[in-house]
Protein backbone atom coordinates (compact mmCIF):
# COMPACT_ATOMS: atom_id res chain seq x y z
CA UNK A 1 0.00 0.00 0.00
CA UNK A 2 1.31 3.34 -1.05
CA UNK A 3 1.13 6.12 1.53
CA UNK A 4 -1.11 9.03 0.03
CA UNK A 5 -0.58 12.54 1.28
CA UNK A 6 -3.24 14.87 0.81
CA UNK A 7 -2.18 18.08 -0.68
CA UNK A 8 -3.24 20.04 2.21
CA UNK A 9 -0.74 17.79 4.13
CA UNK A 10 1.49 18.43 1.86
CA UNK A 11 1.36 22.31 1.89
CA UNK A 12 1.79 22.06 5.97
CA UNK A 13 5.01 20.40 5.37
CA UNK A 14 6.15 22.53 2.16
CA UNK A 15 5.28 25.40 4.64
CA UNK A 16 7.28 24.35 7.58
CA UNK A 17 10.41 23.33 5.49
CA UNK A 18 10.12 26.42 4.13
CA UNK A 19 10.08 28.34 7.08
CA UNK A 20 12.63 26.91 8.57
CA UNK A 21 15.13 27.26 5.45
CA UNK A 22 14.41 31.26 6.06
CA UNK A 23 14.69 30.95 9.52
CA UNK A 24 18.09 29.15 9.40
CA UNK A 25 19.08 31.49 6.37
CA UNK A 26 18.26 34.79 8.84
CA UNK A 27 20.07 32.99 11.81
CA UNK A 28 23.10 32.45 9.89
CA UNK A 29 23.12 35.93 8.86
CA UNK A 30 22.49 37.38 12.60
CA UNK A 31 25.38 35.15 13.91
CA UNK A 32 27.99 36.13 12.01
CA UNK A 33 27.46 39.63 12.64
CA UNK A 34 26.91 38.77 16.40
CA UNK A 35 29.87 36.74 16.39
CA UNK A 36 32.34 39.05 15.54
CA UNK A 37 30.90 41.87 17.15
CA UNK A 38 30.37 39.76 20.60
CA UNK A 39 34.48 38.94 19.92
CA UNK A 40 35.16 42.18 18.63
CA UNK A 41 33.04 45.34 20.28
CA UNK A 42 35.41 45.03 23.14
CA UNK A 43 38.75 45.89 21.62
CA UNK A 44 37.10 49.07 19.56
CA UNK A 45 38.66 52.29 21.30
CA UNK A 46 39.71 55.61 20.51
CA UNK A 47 43.35 54.65 20.77
CA UNK A 48 42.36 51.63 18.41
CA UNK A 49 40.98 53.97 16.09
CA UNK A 50 43.54 56.66 16.01
CA UNK A 51 46.71 54.72 16.54
CA UNK A 52 49.38 54.02 14.22
CA UNK A 53 49.98 50.43 13.54
CA UNK A 54 53.07 48.53 15.40
CA UNK A 55 54.25 45.07 14.81
CA UNK A 56 53.27 43.87 11.76
CA UNK A 57 49.72 44.32 13.29
CA UNK A 58 50.39 42.59 16.49
CA UNK A 59 49.75 46.04 18.84
CA UNK A 60 48.77 49.42 18.25
CA UNK A 61 45.90 50.62 16.27
CA UNK A 62 44.41 50.63 12.73
CA UNK A 63 44.84 54.46 11.70
CA UNK A 64 47.19 53.82 8.96
CA UNK A 65 44.13 51.02 7.27
CA UNK A 66 41.08 53.51 8.17
CA UNK A 67 43.51 56.58 5.78
CA UNK A 68 44.32 54.01 3.45
CA UNK A 69 40.44 53.04 2.65
CA UNK A 70 39.40 56.35 2.94
CA UNK A 71 41.36 57.46 0.15
CA UNK A 72 41.32 54.46 -2.08
CA UNK A 73 37.57 54.57 -2.04
CA UNK A 74 37.22 58.59 -2.44
CA UNK A 75 39.50 58.03 -5.69
CA UNK A 76 37.31 54.86 -7.18
CA UNK A 77 34.37 57.16 -6.27
CA UNK A 78 35.08 60.35 -8.00
CA UNK A 79 35.92 58.38 -10.91
CA UNK A 80 33.06 55.92 -11.58
CA UNK A 81 30.54 58.41 -10.42
CA UNK A 82 30.85 60.67 -13.65
CA UNK A 83 31.11 57.53 -15.96
CA UNK A 84 28.50 55.52 -14.17
CA UNK A 85 26.06 58.11 -13.88
CA UNK A 86 26.59 59.19 -17.96
CA UNK A 87 26.22 55.88 -18.98
CA UNK A 88 22.98 56.23 -17.27
CA UNK A 89 21.94 59.37 -18.54
CA UNK A 90 22.94 58.09 -22.10
CA UNK A 91 21.19 55.21 -21.95
CA UNK A 92 17.68 56.42 -20.53
CA UNK A 93 17.76 60.02 -22.08
CA UNK A 94 19.51 59.10 -25.76
CA UNK A 95 18.82 55.45 -26.72
CA UNK A 96 15.59 54.15 -28.07
CA UNK A 97 16.63 50.75 -28.14
CA UNK A 98 19.31 49.33 -31.04
CA UNK A 99 22.33 47.95 -30.93
CA UNK A 100 24.08 50.53 -29.00
CA UNK A 101 21.79 50.16 -25.94
CA UNK A 102 22.47 46.13 -26.43
CA UNK A 103 25.94 46.77 -26.22
CA UNK A 104 26.26 48.99 -23.54
CA UNK A 105 24.16 46.90 -21.48
CA UNK A 106 26.14 43.89 -22.16
CA UNK A 107 29.13 45.52 -21.14
CA UNK A 108 27.81 47.06 -17.77
CA UNK A 109 26.32 43.47 -16.88
CA UNK A 110 29.34 41.13 -17.81
CA UNK A 111 31.57 43.56 -15.73
CA UNK A 112 29.19 43.10 -12.90
CA UNK A 113 29.77 39.20 -13.10
CA UNK A 114 33.29 39.68 -13.22
CA UNK A 115 35.26 38.23 -10.14
CA UNK A 116 37.01 40.67 -7.90
CA UNK A 117 39.88 38.76 -8.21
CA UNK A 118 40.35 38.91 -12.02
CA UNK A 119 39.96 43.06 -11.44
CA UNK A 120 43.17 42.12 -9.58
CA UNK A 121 44.97 40.40 -12.24
CA UNK A 122 43.58 43.75 -14.18
CA UNK A 123 45.01 46.40 -11.91
CA UNK A 124 47.97 44.60 -11.52
CA UNK A 125 49.26 44.16 -15.13
CA UNK A 126 47.56 47.32 -16.38
CA UNK A 127 47.69 49.91 -13.61
CA UNK A 128 50.51 48.92 -11.81
CA UNK A 129 53.18 47.84 -14.68
CA UNK A 130 51.61 49.28 -17.84
CA UNK A 131 51.43 52.82 -16.61
CA UNK A 132 53.41 52.30 -13.38
CA UNK A 133 51.49 53.79 -11.05
CA UNK A 134 52.95 51.23 -9.23
CA UNK A 135 51.50 49.92 -6.03
CA UNK A 136 49.09 52.91 -4.74
CA UNK A 137 46.10 54.55 -3.93
CA UNK A 138 46.00 55.82 -7.76
CA UNK A 139 46.33 52.06 -9.02
CA UNK A 140 43.99 50.56 -6.19
CA UNK A 141 41.43 53.06 -6.38
CA UNK A 142 41.60 53.11 -10.33
CA UNK A 143 40.59 49.29 -9.69
CA UNK A 144 37.70 49.62 -7.68
CA UNK A 145 36.20 52.11 -9.83
CA UNK A 146 35.94 49.81 -12.70
CA UNK A 147 34.67 47.21 -10.47
CA UNK A 148 31.89 49.37 -8.98
CA UNK A 149 31.13 50.86 -12.53
CA UNK A 150 28.31 48.68 -13.15
CA UNK A 151 26.61 49.09 -10.03
CA UNK A 152 26.48 52.85 -10.23
CA UNK A 153 25.51 52.71 -14.14
CA UNK A 154 22.23 50.02 -13.23
CA UNK A 155 21.43 51.94 -10.10
CA UNK A 156 21.15 55.33 -11.74
CA UNK A 157 19.68 53.78 -14.95
CA UNK A 158 16.90 52.61 -12.83
CA UNK A 159 16.33 56.44 -10.62
CA UNK A 160 16.68 58.08 -13.89
CA UNK A 161 14.17 55.98 -15.75
CA UNK A 162 11.85 56.45 -12.56
CA UNK A 163 11.52 60.02 -13.12
CA UNK A 164 7.84 61.05 -14.43
CA UNK A 165 8.07 61.70 -18.67
CA UNK A 166 5.56 64.88 -17.53
CA UNK A 167 8.53 66.52 -15.62
CA UNK A 168 10.71 66.55 -18.67
CA UNK A 169 7.69 67.55 -21.37
CA UNK A 170 7.03 70.59 -18.66
CA UNK A 171 10.77 71.40 -19.42
CA UNK A 172 10.51 71.01 -22.78
CA UNK A 173 7.40 73.22 -22.98
CA UNK A 174 9.09 75.72 -20.99
CA UNK A 175 11.79 76.07 -23.89
CA UNK A 176 14.57 73.93 -21.63
CA UNK A 177 16.89 72.01 -24.13
CA UNK A 178 17.82 68.43 -23.95
CA UNK A 179 20.99 69.17 -21.86
CA UNK A 180 19.43 71.85 -19.74
CA UNK A 181 16.03 69.39 -18.30
CA UNK A 182 18.49 66.51 -17.84
CA UNK A 183 20.85 69.13 -15.43
CA UNK A 184 18.30 71.10 -13.87
CA UNK A 185 14.99 68.61 -13.85
CA UNK A 186 16.37 64.36 -14.41
CA UNK A 187 19.21 64.89 -12.37
CA UNK A 188 18.01 66.52 -9.46
CA UNK A 189 15.02 64.23 -9.40
CA UNK A 190 16.90 61.53 -9.17
CA UNK A 191 19.85 62.56 -7.15
CA UNK A 192 18.45 60.20 -3.57
CA UNK A 193 18.86 57.18 -6.56
CA UNK A 194 21.87 57.99 -8.27
CA UNK A 195 23.05 58.73 -4.73
CA UNK A 196 21.96 54.97 -3.56
CA UNK A 197 24.16 53.37 -6.60
CA UNK A 198 27.44 55.59 -5.14
CA UNK A 199 26.73 54.23 -1.72
CA UNK A 200 26.62 50.61 -2.35
CA UNK A 201 29.59 51.70 -4.68
CA UNK A 202 31.15 52.67 -1.50
CA UNK A 203 30.30 49.38 0.18
CA UNK A 204 31.43 47.16 -2.19
CA UNK A 205 35.10 49.16 -2.61
CA UNK A 206 35.40 49.27 1.57
CA UNK A 207 34.97 45.40 1.83
CA UNK A 208 37.34 44.45 -1.05
CA UNK A 209 39.95 42.70 -0.79
CA UNK A 210 41.22 40.24 -4.20
CA UNK A 211 41.52 43.34 -6.43
CA UNK A 212 43.13 45.56 -3.95
CA UNK A 213 46.06 43.77 -2.25
CA UNK A 214 47.57 43.70 -5.51
CA UNK A 215 46.74 46.97 -6.48
CA UNK A 216 47.40 49.03 -3.75
CA UNK A 217 49.40 47.16 -1.97
CA UNK A 218 49.44 46.58 1.76
CA UNK A 219 52.21 49.33 3.22
CA UNK A 220 50.96 50.03 6.40
CA UNK A 221 52.74 53.67 6.15
CA UNK A 222 50.53 56.61 6.70
CA UNK A 223 50.11 57.21 2.46
CA UNK A 224 51.37 60.62 2.15
CA UNK A 225 50.33 61.00 -1.62
CA UNK A 226 48.38 59.33 -4.19
CA UNK A 227 51.33 57.10 -5.12
CA UNK A 228 52.00 55.71 -1.54
CA UNK A 229 51.01 52.63 -1.61
CA UNK A 230 48.43 51.15 1.45
CA UNK A 231 46.28 48.67 3.15
CA UNK A 232 42.48 49.16 3.37
CA UNK A 233 41.06 47.15 6.41
CA UNK A 234 39.70 45.02 4.31
CA UNK A 235 43.00 43.74 3.59
CA UNK A 236 44.56 44.21 6.68
CA UNK A 237 41.65 42.32 8.38
CA UNK A 238 42.69 39.13 5.99
CA UNK A 239 46.67 39.23 6.76
CA UNK A 240 46.03 39.77 10.71
CA UNK A 241 43.81 36.53 9.99
CA UNK A 242 45.33 34.56 7.89
CA UNK A 243 48.80 34.90 8.79
CA UNK A 244 47.17 34.18 12.95
CA UNK A 245 48.62 37.53 13.96
CA UNK A 246 45.92 38.57 16.20
CA UNK A 247 42.93 37.72 16.49
CA UNK A 248 41.97 40.11 19.34
CA UNK A 249 42.90 42.97 16.79
CA UNK A 250 41.86 40.81 13.73
CA UNK A 251 38.18 41.09 15.87
CA UNK A 252 38.42 44.59 15.73
CA UNK A 253 38.88 45.12 12.40
CA UNK A 254 36.40 43.11 11.20
CA UNK A 255 34.01 44.87 13.62
CA UNK A 256 35.03 48.14 12.24
CA UNK A 257 34.47 46.98 8.60
CA UNK A 258 31.09 45.50 9.36
CA UNK A 259 29.90 48.61 10.99
CA UNK A 260 31.04 50.38 8.04
CA UNK A 261 28.99 48.14 5.59
CA UNK A 262 26.21 48.41 8.02
CA UNK A 263 25.49 52.24 8.10
CA UNK A 264 26.69 52.34 4.61
CA UNK A 265 23.54 49.68 3.46
CA UNK A 266 21.32 51.18 5.94
CA UNK A 267 22.01 54.91 4.40
CA UNK A 268 21.54 53.66 1.05
CA UNK A 269 18.10 51.74 2.12
CA UNK A 270 16.85 54.83 3.40
CA UNK A 271 17.78 56.90 0.61
CA UNK A 272 16.27 54.37 -1.98
CA UNK A 273 12.96 54.02 -0.07
CA UNK A 274 12.28 57.66 0.35
CA UNK A 275 12.85 57.66 -3.42
CA UNK A 276 10.53 54.93 -4.43
CA UNK A 277 7.95 56.47 -2.11
CA UNK A 278 8.33 59.70 -3.80
CA UNK A 279 8.00 58.37 -7.08
CA UNK A 280 6.52 54.70 -7.71
CA UNK B 1 25.44 73.27 -30.30
CA UNK B 2 25.23 72.64 -26.39
CA UNK B 3 23.17 69.82 -26.71
CA UNK B 4 25.00 67.90 -29.75
CA UNK B 5 28.51 68.15 -27.86
CA UNK B 6 26.81 67.02 -24.67
CA UNK B 7 25.61 64.01 -26.45
CA UNK B 8 28.66 63.00 -28.09
CA UNK B 9 30.74 63.06 -24.60
CA UNK B 10 27.72 61.59 -23.17
CA UNK B 11 27.92 58.57 -25.73
CA UNK B 12 31.79 58.45 -25.29
CA UNK B 13 31.37 57.97 -21.36
CA UNK B 14 28.76 55.70 -21.99
CA UNK B 15 30.97 52.87 -23.78
CA UNK B 16 33.43 53.05 -20.87
CA UNK B 17 31.60 49.76 -19.11
CA UNK B 18 32.10 47.76 -22.74
CA UNK B 19 35.70 49.41 -23.09
CA UNK B 20 36.41 48.42 -19.30
CA UNK B 21 35.34 45.37 -20.46
CA UNK B 22 37.52 45.05 -23.39
CA UNK B 23 40.55 46.46 -21.90
CA UNK B 24 40.28 43.44 -19.00
CA UNK B 25 40.06 41.16 -21.79
CA UNK B 26 43.04 41.90 -24.10
CA UNK B 27 45.25 42.27 -21.06
CA UNK B 28 44.42 39.15 -19.00
CA UNK B 29 44.88 36.83 -22.64
CA UNK B 30 47.40 39.15 -24.18
CA UNK B 31 49.60 38.25 -20.42
CA UNK B 32 48.25 34.66 -20.65
CA UNK B 33 47.35 33.40 -23.48
CA UNK B 34 51.08 33.24 -24.85
CA UNK B 35 52.24 31.01 -22.20
CA UNK B 36 49.42 28.53 -23.07
CA UNK B 37 51.25 27.84 -26.68
CA UNK B 38 54.51 27.70 -25.16
CA UNK B 39 54.08 25.47 -22.75
CA UNK B 40 51.87 23.29 -25.28
CA UNK B 41 48.38 21.97 -24.42
CA UNK B 42 49.41 19.12 -23.06
CA UNK B 43 51.15 20.62 -20.09
CA UNK B 44 48.83 22.67 -19.70
CA UNK B 45 45.99 20.70 -19.32
CA UNK B 46 47.88 18.09 -16.71
CA UNK B 47 48.34 17.89 -13.11
CA UNK B 48 51.45 18.81 -12.57
CA UNK B 49 51.67 22.35 -11.34
CA UNK B 50 55.48 23.12 -10.99
CA UNK B 51 55.65 27.40 -12.30
CA UNK B 52 59.67 27.96 -11.89
CA UNK B 53 60.31 24.59 -13.47
CA UNK B 54 58.21 24.41 -16.63
CA UNK B 55 54.74 22.11 -15.24
CA UNK B 56 51.71 24.65 -16.07
CA UNK B 57 49.41 21.85 -15.18
CA UNK B 58 45.99 23.22 -14.26
CA UNK B 59 43.71 20.23 -14.30
CA UNK B 60 43.53 19.79 -10.14
CA UNK B 61 42.39 23.22 -9.82
CA UNK B 62 40.02 23.35 -12.30
CA UNK B 63 38.83 20.01 -10.28
CA UNK B 64 39.37 22.15 -7.42
CA UNK B 65 37.25 24.97 -8.74
CA UNK B 66 34.79 22.87 -9.83
CA UNK B 67 34.20 20.62 -7.11
CA UNK B 68 33.73 23.63 -4.40
CA UNK B 69 31.40 25.16 -7.19
CA UNK B 70 28.80 22.33 -7.18
CA UNK B 71 29.01 22.42 -3.15
CA UNK B 72 28.19 25.81 -2.75
CA UNK B 73 25.12 24.98 -5.39
CA UNK B 74 24.49 21.94 -3.59
CA UNK B 75 24.15 23.98 -0.24
CA UNK B 76 22.81 27.74 -1.86
CA UNK B 77 20.18 26.76 -4.29
CA UNK B 78 17.86 24.63 -2.17
CA UNK B 79 18.16 26.75 0.48
CA UNK B 80 18.03 30.14 -1.81
CA UNK B 81 14.86 28.85 -3.70
CA UNK B 82 13.60 27.90 -0.48
CA UNK B 83 13.84 31.68 1.21
CA UNK B 84 12.95 33.14 -2.15
CA UNK B 85 9.31 31.37 -2.33
CA UNK B 86 8.69 31.47 1.16
CA UNK B 87 8.74 35.60 0.83
CA UNK B 88 7.27 35.53 -2.51
CA UNK B 89 4.32 33.13 -1.48
CA UNK B 90 4.21 32.41 2.23
CA UNK B 91 4.69 35.83 3.91
CA UNK B 92 2.91 38.93 4.50
CA UNK B 93 4.39 42.04 2.44
CA UNK B 94 5.71 43.94 5.80
CA UNK B 95 7.37 41.00 6.52
CA UNK B 96 9.19 40.40 2.61
CA UNK B 97 9.91 44.26 2.89
CA UNK B 98 12.11 43.56 6.61
CA UNK B 99 13.61 40.42 5.04
CA UNK B 100 14.93 41.32 1.66
CA UNK B 101 16.83 43.92 2.90
CA UNK B 102 18.62 42.01 5.45
CA UNK B 103 19.41 39.11 2.87
CA UNK B 104 20.56 41.86 0.83
CA UNK B 105 22.82 43.07 3.26
CA UNK B 106 24.17 39.23 3.39
CA UNK B 107 25.97 40.24 0.09
CA UNK B 108 27.95 43.21 1.64
CA UNK B 109 29.68 41.37 4.16
CA UNK B 110 32.91 41.57 3.01
CA UNK B 111 34.38 37.78 1.70
CA UNK B 112 37.69 38.67 4.20
CA UNK B 113 34.92 38.17 6.91
CA UNK B 114 32.89 35.10 5.50
CA UNK B 115 36.65 33.36 4.96
CA UNK B 116 37.14 34.14 9.17
CA UNK B 117 33.94 32.93 10.07
CA UNK B 118 34.86 29.99 8.18
CA UNK B 119 38.54 29.77 10.28
CA UNK B 120 37.03 30.28 14.17
CA UNK B 121 33.75 28.20 13.36
CA UNK B 122 33.35 26.11 10.59
CA UNK B 123 36.69 24.43 10.60
CA UNK B 124 37.31 23.66 14.01
CA UNK B 125 33.75 21.70 13.86
CA UNK B 126 34.38 19.95 10.69
CA UNK B 127 37.62 18.91 12.69
CA UNK B 128 36.28 17.85 15.14
CA UNK B 129 33.16 16.36 13.81
CA UNK B 130 34.58 14.50 10.99
CA UNK B 131 38.54 14.23 11.81
CA UNK B 132 41.11 15.62 9.45
CA UNK B 133 42.33 19.02 8.88
CA UNK B 134 39.43 20.94 8.33
CA UNK B 135 40.31 22.68 5.84
CA UNK B 136 38.74 21.36 2.84
CA UNK B 137 35.81 20.92 -0.11
CA UNK B 138 33.05 20.78 2.45
CA UNK B 139 34.16 23.88 4.87
CA UNK B 140 34.70 25.82 1.25
CA UNK B 141 31.51 25.01 0.12
CA UNK B 142 28.76 25.75 2.90
CA UNK B 143 31.02 28.86 3.29
CA UNK B 144 30.39 29.39 -0.61
CA UNK B 145 26.96 28.49 -0.38
CA UNK B 146 26.26 30.62 1.91
CA UNK B 147 27.74 33.59 0.11
CA UNK B 148 25.74 32.66 -3.14
CA UNK B 149 22.39 32.61 -1.19
CA UNK B 150 21.61 36.77 -1.69
CA UNK B 151 22.07 36.69 -5.45
CA UNK B 152 19.73 33.32 -5.68
CA UNK B 153 17.31 34.65 -3.10
CA UNK B 154 17.30 37.85 -4.57
CA UNK B 155 16.88 37.52 -8.37
CA UNK B 156 14.32 34.43 -7.85
CA UNK B 157 12.37 36.30 -5.68
CA UNK B 158 12.13 39.42 -8.04
CA UNK B 159 11.20 36.42 -11.12
CA UNK B 160 8.23 34.92 -8.66
CA UNK B 161 7.27 38.23 -7.73
CA UNK B 162 6.73 39.29 -11.34
CA UNK B 163 4.74 36.57 -12.78
CA UNK B 164 1.61 38.19 -13.77
CA UNK B 165 -1.39 37.55 -10.19
CA UNK B 166 -3.83 36.17 -12.60
CA UNK B 167 -1.80 32.91 -13.46
CA UNK B 168 -1.93 33.16 -9.37
CA UNK B 169 -5.44 33.49 -9.03
CA UNK B 170 -6.08 31.26 -11.89
CA UNK B 171 -4.58 28.22 -10.32
CA UNK B 172 -6.02 28.93 -6.45
CA UNK B 173 -9.57 29.30 -8.88
CA UNK B 174 -9.49 26.04 -9.66
CA UNK B 175 -8.58 24.67 -6.04
CA UNK B 176 -5.14 23.85 -6.25
CA UNK B 177 -3.44 24.72 -2.73
CA UNK B 178 -0.76 27.11 -2.77
CA UNK B 179 2.12 25.11 -3.01
CA UNK B 180 0.34 23.14 -6.00
CA UNK B 181 0.40 26.86 -7.22
CA UNK B 182 3.87 27.39 -6.70
CA UNK B 183 4.73 23.43 -7.71
CA UNK B 184 2.90 23.95 -11.27
CA UNK B 185 2.21 27.29 -11.83
CA UNK B 186 4.47 29.72 -10.31
CA UNK B 187 7.93 28.03 -10.79
CA UNK B 188 7.23 27.12 -14.40
CA UNK B 189 6.45 30.60 -15.00
CA UNK B 190 9.30 31.97 -13.48
CA UNK B 191 11.62 29.49 -14.34
CA UNK B 192 14.05 31.69 -16.55
CA UNK B 193 14.60 33.92 -13.58
CA UNK B 194 15.28 31.20 -11.36
CA UNK B 195 17.82 29.54 -13.74
CA UNK B 196 19.43 33.27 -13.96
CA UNK B 197 19.88 33.23 -10.05
CA UNK B 198 21.57 29.73 -10.19
CA UNK B 199 24.16 30.91 -12.83
CA UNK B 200 24.77 34.11 -11.49
CA UNK B 201 25.69 32.54 -8.29
CA UNK B 202 27.65 29.98 -10.14
CA UNK B 203 29.95 32.78 -11.04
CA UNK B 204 30.58 34.03 -7.70
CA UNK B 205 31.16 31.13 -6.18
CA UNK B 206 33.31 30.04 -9.02
CA UNK B 207 35.00 33.48 -9.14
CA UNK B 208 35.18 33.83 -5.37
CA UNK B 209 38.70 33.65 -4.17
CA UNK B 210 39.63 35.74 -0.53
CA UNK B 211 37.08 33.31 1.68
CA UNK B 212 38.24 30.17 -0.21
CA UNK B 213 42.06 30.33 0.30
CA UNK B 214 41.25 30.82 4.14
CA UNK B 215 39.66 27.66 4.22
CA UNK B 216 39.67 25.10 1.82
CA UNK B 217 43.21 24.32 2.38
CA UNK B 218 45.03 25.24 -0.75
CA UNK B 219 46.62 21.42 -1.05
CA UNK B 220 47.65 20.89 -4.92
CA UNK B 221 46.15 18.05 -5.43
CA UNK B 222 42.66 16.62 -6.76
CA UNK B 223 40.38 16.06 -3.75
CA UNK B 224 39.59 12.63 -2.83
CA UNK B 225 37.04 12.76 -0.73
CA UNK B 226 34.97 16.35 0.68
CA UNK B 227 37.10 16.23 4.06
CA UNK B 228 40.21 16.69 1.89
CA UNK B 229 41.95 20.14 1.17
CA UNK B 230 41.30 21.75 -1.95
CA UNK B 231 42.80 24.91 -4.23
CA UNK B 232 41.15 26.53 -6.73
CA UNK B 233 42.05 28.69 -10.16
CA UNK B 234 41.52 32.27 -8.03
CA UNK B 235 43.50 30.71 -4.79
CA UNK B 236 46.10 29.81 -6.75
CA UNK B 237 46.21 33.46 -8.83
CA UNK B 238 46.36 35.12 -5.25
CA UNK B 239 48.50 33.21 -3.44
CA UNK B 240 51.19 33.24 -6.08
CA UNK B 241 50.90 36.43 -7.56
CA UNK B 242 52.53 38.34 -5.17
CA UNK B 243 56.16 36.83 -5.77
CA UNK B 244 55.60 35.23 -9.32
CA UNK B 245 57.56 36.59 -12.10
CA UNK B 246 58.61 35.40 -15.62
CA UNK B 247 56.12 32.54 -16.99
CA UNK B 248 55.39 31.95 -13.15
CA UNK B 249 53.43 34.78 -13.39
CA UNK B 250 51.93 34.35 -17.05
CA UNK B 251 51.02 31.25 -16.14
CA UNK B 252 48.97 32.72 -13.54
CA UNK B 253 47.54 35.18 -16.18
CA UNK B 254 46.47 31.91 -18.07
CA UNK B 255 44.36 30.45 -14.97
CA UNK B 256 42.94 34.12 -15.07
CA UNK B 257 42.07 33.84 -19.06
CA UNK B 258 40.59 30.57 -17.78
CA UNK B 259 38.29 31.83 -15.64
CA UNK B 260 37.71 34.97 -17.12
CA UNK B 261 36.43 32.87 -19.88
CA UNK B 262 33.99 30.80 -17.95
CA UNK B 263 32.55 33.43 -16.55
CA UNK B 264 32.20 35.65 -19.43
CA UNK B 265 30.16 32.43 -20.51
CA UNK B 266 28.04 32.32 -17.58
CA UNK B 267 27.22 35.76 -18.03
CA UNK B 268 25.83 34.94 -21.30
CA UNK B 269 24.04 32.26 -20.46
CA UNK B 270 22.14 34.32 -18.26
CA UNK B 271 21.74 37.48 -19.84
CA UNK B 272 20.35 35.03 -22.29
CA UNK B 273 18.17 33.42 -20.12
CA UNK B 274 16.61 36.23 -18.99
CA UNK B 275 16.04 37.58 -22.08
CA UNK B 276 16.94 41.07 -21.35
CA UNK B 277 16.98 43.55 -24.01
Amino acid sequence: MTLRIGPRTNQIIAYVILLLMTIITIVVLFFIIGFVFRNGLGQLSLEFLTDKTREMGKEGGIFPSIVGTLFVTIVAIIIATPLGVGSAVYLVEYTRGGVIRRIISFGADCLAGVPSIIFGLFGFIFFVIQLNLGWSILSGGLTLAVMILPTIIRTSEEAIKAVPHSYREISYSLGGGKLDTILKVVLPTSLPGILTGIILGIGRAVGETAAVIFTAGSSLGIPTSLFSSTRTLAVHFYILAREGISMPKAYGTATVLIIIILIVNFVAYRLMHRFIAQYY
Amino acid sequence: MKDKLAEKLLLFIAFSAILSLLLITFFIFQQGIPLIFKAGFQNFFSLKWAPTKGGFGIVSMIVGSLMVTAGALVVGVPFGLGCAIFLAEFSSSAFQKTLKPIIELLAGIPSVVYGFIGIVILIPFIRDTFGGPGFSVLAASIILGIMILPTIVSISYDALMSVPSTYRDGSLALGATRWQTVVMCLIPAARSGIVASIILGMGRAIGETMAVIMIAGNALKIPGSILDSVRTLTSTIALELGYAAGDHRAALFACGSFLFLIIILLNIIAIRVTGRK
